[in-house]
């Protein structure tokens, strides 16, 4: 096409403020939503590290604490009831909204969307920085709700009224309540403007030769993301909106004459805070999708990669992604089962639920096949996507316990339900992330990142993410309840005090793991390997880009794509992987006569190394190769 | 903006494409709502009341404006910029029009003691339904009406015509569906009732 080499010609020169601020390039923009969301991460975990410090330690007074969050939050080195449920609701907006929402399907799907479909932007540029400016505006407004007087938003990231409906119902209920409003309807009006751009990108905008069957699993998996963020997110606009008018003009929709202690009965009558569960998990639980598609995407992908063979069953991944993109809709009455539903619609929503087992399980044993005898390189990214399965296969076994009505009667607001999600969604997709970063950071920067820093950070991540999450599920058969501030006054919770210090010296772990991380991360921009224009000796199209990183991404034409993404140890072939823009076999007999000869030379399969400790020791100790 | 066009592979525009997409999103946002009605009025508790005829001059209204968006985006395919100009002129004019008479329906359910809030009276949220649905369609009218108005500042500078058919034939998709959306949720109302 020629508009490639028109683009070249009245290429602008940039300024610092139009390349790295206001920036168009999907590429940058990719960078500020990863940067964005890893600072907003690191809040995430700070918080987090804060309630747990609470848990583990009740009586015990933390200066640090003090030092950070002032006398009035932290008096006398203790964290205040009140502000310790204003940051484990701000923990989970964060880490639910804004880390694994914006903050994966931003970064990868801006950054990988155009490069592996083969086009030169998305969509519409200009919306996709509105998209980043408006998640950055509202990361602003979330992070402000912190610094008011009342304290910000403490009814835990569901927003179930009444606490959220009545201003005067608890102090993080008034401002703090207004600004995380606020905040996320910018956070939704960021997201649809991101959506919109992402479905329009892949469906109008793949290169020739890029049918729908030769997508890569990643580009599936974003694209399916972005319907169902389209799909779900303006119902919570509307049932958000139904609150504000709660809140600002005194309607009745969520709520009823309840009885305040201060203020004594309501004015309202009539209103049902059911209904706001309702339109609320209807968003809710196809986010929980909205957050782990994108990180099972990055990881069939970094599977196939480095395990050098094909994915396993490419279509039943395809359609298993489409089926869990469906049953998301029709399953959101599990969260709600203990609200008095009608038992039979109750029994509807666990067979929809349980159904979602089943292309969870062909995911998992895809990518179990996948692996299998695969000539496996155990690259940092490979780890974490290996970590990702592991988190698939045993938070997503809970789920099946959660699903039953019956079940969830007992385990409803325990600790297990803490456990499950924590491993399923937040671990999983973590995992997922860090995979997809190591993976594509020589995309991002043109420089490999720390090798053995990388096995750190994965190997102290892992076992302290076990080692917080999995006791739970024990403490919550036991019936011990989440968002209790201190276990001290309830004598019957004591056996579990070691367990909350485990809990709490594991979490540590993991936050100075992230620093090993961080430090890696920001280092290797200055300081890492060049990577060279395909250091994983990947298939797929953003491999083909010069390392320039240019804006317009191919210098010359935009590449043909001839096969799919996945022809990895095709024995056909001298190499061990067959770029997608390589043309088939017999285009490239009509250009070489010598092809003939290397079928031959090549279909003897050299035997795969077997994988032992040994080997696995020796090729981590390796420096930065491959 | 951008420095190149994007490259297309001979499928329909994407800025269309994302206009059906962004549409395809505020119809989730009203199914979402007009299920909220469902479900509240399902819990008991709710006051049924016939929706008054006013509205049903607001759906007229809009369906006439619907007729006139189609004059001027054909006059736009025909050149013809005199009659682009007087269709959005005349689609404006029944935009208003419908605001008008939409905020007459809400006095005439305030007059019948349906107010957006009614404090002690809980079964009365069904009126508090009607206004917000209401309401919150008319910021999407609102926002037509802004979308008709840049038509038409774009018809006097000549941007509109027989070659540049884009932007009216994207203003004409939305201001059909925000109509059609309206004759729907009006219908929802009218058979509420009933259901």
């Amino acid at each position: 096409m020629s508009s490639s080499v028109a683009h070249a010609d009245h290429h602008h020169e940039e300024t610092f403020l139009s390349k790295y601020v206001f920036s168009m390039d999907h590429k940058m923009i990719s960078k500020q939503f990863l940067i964005t969301g890893i600072i907003m991460g690191l809040i995430g975990m700070a918080m987090s590290i804060a309630f747990r410090l609470q848990l583990a330690y009740p009586d015990t007074s933390f200066p640090i604490l003090e030092w950070f969050f002032g006398s009035k939050w932290a008096p006398d080195g203790k964290l205040d009831a009140g502000y310790y449920m204003a940051l484990v609701t701000m923990h989970g907006t964060i880490m639910v909204f804004y880390v694994l929402t914006a903050g994966l399907s931003g970064t990868f799907a801006n950054l990988l969307l155009p490069l592996q479909i083969g086009a030169r932007d998305m969509a519409s540029p200009f919306m996709n920085m509105l998209s980043y400016w408006f998640f950055l505006l509202s990361s602003i407004v979330l992070l402000s709700s912190l610094f008011v007087e009342t304290g910000p938003a403490s009814g835990g990231w569901t927003i179930y009224p009444p606490l959220s409906a009545l201003p005067k119902a608890m102090p993080g209920s008034g401002m703090g309540m207004t600004l995380w409003l606020t905040a996320i309807v910018l956070f939704i009006v960021s997201s649809l403007l991101g959506g919109i751009n992402y479905i329009s990108t892949v469906l109008n905008m793949r290169t020739k030769g890029m049918s729908m069957t030769r997508l890569p699993l990643t580009v599936w998996a974003l694209f399916l993301t972005a319907v169902l963020g389209l799909l779900s997110f303006p119902v919570l606009l509307g049932g958000g909106l139904l609150l504000l008018f709660d809140r600002g003009f005194g309607t009745s929709f969520y709520l009823s004459d309840i009885y305040l202690g201060s203020a004594g009965a309501l004015e309202h009558t009539g209103g049902s805070p059911i209904l706001f569960q309702h339109l609320f998990w209807f968003l809710g639980h196809p986010e929980v999708y909205i957050i782990i598609m994108p990180a099972l995407g990055i990881t069939s992908e970094i599977i196939a990669v480095n395990s050098r063979k094909p994915i396993f069953g490419y279509t039943a991944m395809v359609i298993s992604l489409m089926g869990i993109a469906f049953l998301s809709f029709i399953v959101w009455g599990h969260h709600m089962f203990i609200t008095g539903m009608n038992p039979l619609l109750g029994a509807v929503f666990l067979v929809t639920t349980l159904i979602i087992a089943v292309p969870s399980a062909v995911k998992t044993f895809n990518y179990l096949a996948t692996l299998w005898r695969g000539n496996i390189r155990f690259t940092n990214a490979m780890m974490f996507a290996i970590g990702l399965v592991s988190f698939f296969i045993s938070g997503g076994l809970t789920g099946i316990f959660l699903g039953n009505a019956t079940l969830d009667i007992q385990l409803h607001d325990t600790y297990f339900v803490v456990g499950h999600f924590h491993i399923v969604m937040g671990c999983a997709a973590i995992f997922g992330m860090l995979a997809g970063i190591y993976h594509w950071f020589p995309k991002m920067f043109g420089r490999l990142m720390n090798k053995p820093l990388g096995y750190i950070h994965f190997w102290f991540t892992f076992i302290s993410a076990y080692l917080v999450f999995f006791p739970m599920h024990f403490m919550g058969l036991a019936g011990v309840p989440r968002r209790y501030y201190a276990f001290t006054l309830l004598p019957e919770y004591g056996v579990w005090f070691d367990v909350n210090v485990v809990m709490t010296l594991a979490a540590i772990l993991g936050g100075i793991a992230q620093i090993v991380f961080l430090y890696n991360f920001f280092s290797s921009i200055f300081i890492g390997k060049k990577s060279g224009t395909n250091p994983w000796q990947a298939n797929t199209l953003e491999w083909t880009t010069p390392e320039e990183r240019i804006h317009g991404n191919w210098p010359g034409e935009i590449p043909t794509v001839y096969r799919w993404a996945y022809d990895y140890s095709n024995p056909a072939y001298d190499e061990d992987f067959m770029m997608q823009n390589v043309p088939d076999e017999g285009v490239e007999e009509e250009l070489f006569e010598t092809s003939k000869t290397k079928v031959n030379k090549s279909a003897k399969k050299p035997k795969p190394e077997a994988v032992t400790l040994f080997t696995l020791i020796k090729n981590w100790l390796k420096p930065n190769t491959i | 903006m951008t420095t190149q066009a994007p490259e297309q592979t001979g499928r329909v525009n994407p800025k269309k494409f994302s206009l059906w997409l962004l549409l395809l999103g505020i119809l989730m946002l009203f199914s979402g709502l007009t299920s909220a009605y469902i479900v509240r009025k399902g819990d008991g508790n709710w006051f049924d009341f016939e929706i008054p005829s006013i509205f049903l001059y607001s759906t007229i209204i809009v369906l006439l404006s619907s007729i006139t968006m189609i004059w001027a985006y054909r006059a736009a395919k025909k050149d013809d910029i005199k009659g682009i100009k007087l269709g959005l002129s005349a689609t404006i004019i029944l935009g208003t029009a419908f605001i008008i008479s939409q905020y007459m329906g809400w006095l005439v359910l305030s007059d019948q003691g349906l107010h957006f809030v009614n404090p002690k009276y809980g079964d009365k949220v069904s009126a508090s339904f009607l206004i917000a649905i209401a309401a919150i369609h008319l910021v999407h009218i609102l926002a037509g009406i802004i979308y008709l108005a840049v038509m038409l500042i774009n018809s006097f500078r000549y941007k509109i015509h027989k070659k540049n058919t884009l932007q009216i034939s994207m203003c004409n998709t939305y201001w059909h569906f925000v109509g059609f959306l309206w004759v729907y949720l009006y219908m929802f109302l009218y058979f509420a009732p009933d259901f």
